[in-house]
């Protein structure tokens, strides 16, 4: 689905990431850990095409280095950017549909409300709120929010930063059911997170960042119980 | 409410029949009342609607803050002022006695132009945002009074701080707008003739403005000013819906800048000052920003009422003391910045704001009242 091989991101002088290679096998639920500023959402962005960044990426086969990042969204690959980044201003209901900016044209009326209520199937809590400016949400609404809008655009590749940022440990919990049925959907997920137990005990793989490299790549089950890992990111 | 729309529908046409009937004779009424210089305020609080029109897609739809709007008012005046005076032939003797195209090749040329300057400001600025972005048009807009300034030499464009003089005053075919015409035993005088076409141009930009808003682009411009990386994430493509903001508002601009120098029939580079740009800023602020109704309304009240404070202020003195104890010139400035700083104070998303201002105030005051209840009630 997704292969990454040597990928570099400089901002001016400062090398954020510093050659990285790993692959995302379609349907597969993968996850990128390490501490702050180890270059996970660098890593994220310079997928979506948000930075500017050498080396190859490929996407479904085809080369997506040089591909603008608005593009990329129409081909199935979606980001949900770190902190959310909800329209705050504008309704939730606007908030998703925003999501099918790509899709206009394509899609009908009627599949797009199907899509809607499939959503809000999906995700209750922002059924009730519709109508609610999205500014006004709690973080963990703003956060299924945000993975509603991504949703929107049927995304076949979707890139998650950090869901489980600034969150209270129940709404994590809930953030992490509607990952983890979005998964059930077939979308495969890239997963970007601090919360190393919680992404490791998802996700079927893991590699560790650390400042600007891969230092491990293993299954999620003996990354848990790498003693290397443990000590750096369990708290042990 | 959709079903009451079509069972009024014949109410509303009348409404608009009447409305557009009483913007038709509204020069008549005012000139006979007040006399024709008030018209003339009239055609200038029409060129000013316009320009907050434009400015209001830049700053209320995108949300991008444009300190130096009044440039592309600039360069729409001074294209027409340059194309239609015998100016030209004085630095290009070949082309005497000037070259006199007609309206309808130099307004859309002017919008075009004005357009490209938009995208040349627009380009650098892309990725900033804010106080910065601010700056930097601010720059722009006094780069481009400078260069009029200045541009009488080597090659006299402008004719520097003289301004341009003997520009032809608008004219549609042989009619000519500053003349009065007589239609069918009747006349009319020139100052209501232009009242007429600033407000069919005005009309135009409120019908484009208005078919912008919920348009796809008008959509992308609102996720911009939300969030700029949400926005990517959706797939807009956020370089090319800036630059077109910065294009269209620019355009109106000069579109303006076109009609302001037919009408004056002379341009200088005062006419476009930093005080300008702050000026129309505020009325897209004061009416409600990204709400066209407002921004209209703020056009036409900051630009009617400095002209009221102005014919009322020595009278009234005059009446409440028996002398003029304030000078009208200053008094008016003081009156006008207590007015503006009430608005801002009473109504903070301005005169008539956008739905989604409105939103946004609202549950701010909710949540204060509601941090203010809970602190009552642990106290």
């Amino acid at each position: 689905m997704l292969e990454v091989r040597d990928l570099k991101v400089h901002y001016g002088g400062i090398a954020a990431v510093k050659g990285i290679s790993f692959e995302v096998r379609a349907g597969e639920m993968v996850c990128l850990i390490g501490a702050n500023g180890a270059g996970k959402t660098t890593t994220l962005k310079a997928i979506a095409r948000m930075v500017p960044a050498q080396g190859e990426l490929l996407y479904r086969a085809a080369s997506i280095v040089h591909r603008p990042c608005h593009e990329l969204i129409g081909e199935g690959l979606a980001l949900v950017p770190e902190g959310r980044g909800v329209f705050a201003r504008l309704s939730v209901q606007e908030n998703l549909e925003m999501g099918a900016y790509c899709r206009a044209g394509v899609a009908s009326k009627g599949e797009m409300s199907a899509d809607l209520e499939r959503i809000y199937g999906l995700l209750p809590r922002l059924a009730e709120r519709r109508k609610q400016l999205a500014g006004t949400l709690s973080g963990g609404e703003q956060q299924m929010l945000a993975i509603g809008r991504s949703l929107m655009s049927h995304p076949k590749l979707l890139l998650l930063d950090e869901p489980s940022m600034g969150l209270a440990p129940l709404m994590v919990q809930k953030v992490f059911e509607v990952i983890q049925s979005v998964a059930a959907q077939g979308v495969t997920l890239l997963l970007v997170e601090q919360n190393a137990q919680l992404a490791l005990s998802m996700c079927s793989r893991g590699y560790v960042m650390e400042s600007g490299l891969i230092t491990l790549a293993a299954s999620s089950s003996s990354l848990l119980e790498n003693p290397a890992v443990r000590t750096a990111y369990l708290g042990e | 409410m959709i079903a009451d729309w079509r069972k009024d529908r014949q109410v509303v046409r009348a409404g608009i029949g009447l409305f557009a009937l009483a913007l038709a004779v509204l020069p008549f009424v005012v000139s006979a009342s007040f006399g024709n210089s008030w018209v003339r305020v009239l055609d200038f609080a029409l060129l000013y609607i316009m320009l907050a029109l434009g400015l209001n897609i830049v700053v209320g739809f995108a949300g991008l803050l444009d300190l130096g709007y009044i440039a592309f008012y600039a360069v729409g005046a001074y294209l027409y002022a340059v194309l239609s005076s015998p100016h030209l032939a004085g630095a290009f003797p070949s082309l005497a006695p000037g070259l006199a195209w007609p309206i309808w090749v130099i307004l859309p040329l002017g919008a075009l132009v004005a357009g490209l300057f938009g995208i040349l400001l627009g380009a650098p600025t892309l990725r900033l945002r804010g106080d910065y972005l601010a700056i930097v048009t601010l720059g722009f807009g006094e780069i481009i009074r400078i260069f009029l300034n200045n541009l009488n030499a080597p090659i006299n464009l402008t004719n520097g701080p003289q301004g341009i003089t003997g520009i032809a005053p608008l004219h549609i075919g042989g009619v000519v707008l500053g003349r009065g015409q007589d239609i069918l035993g009747f006349t009319v005088p020139g100052i209501h003739l232009y009242y007429y076409l600033f407000l069919l141009l005005a009309l135009g930009i409120v019908f484009v403005t208005v078919r912008l808003e919920d348009s796809r682009i008008g959509r992308s411009w609102v996720a911009i000013r939300e969030d700029e990386i949400a926005a990517k994430a959706c797939g807009i493509n956020t370089r090319n819906v800036k630059l077109l903001a910065f294009a269209m508002g620019a355009s109106f601009g000069g579109v303006a800048g076109g009609l302001f120098a037919g009408f004056q029939e002379f341009v200088s580079p005062e006419s476009f000052s930093l005080t300008e740009s702050v000026m129309v800023l505020c009325m897209v602020v004061l009416g409600g920003m990204g709400n066209i109704g407002g921004v209209i309304l703020g056009g036409l009240l900051l630009s009617v009422l400095p002209e009221i404070l102005r014919w009322g202020a020595a009278p009234v003195q005059q009446a409440l003391f028996g002398r003029v104890l304030l000078d009208p010139e200053s008094l008016r400035m003081l009156l006008f910045g207590l007015a503006l700083i009430l608005v801002m104070l009473y109504r903070p998303a301005g005169l008539w704001p956008s739905a989604v201002r409105r939103r946004e105030f609202e549950e701010a005051a909710e949540e204060e009242k509601e941090i203010v209840g809970l602190e009552e009630g642990s106290a």
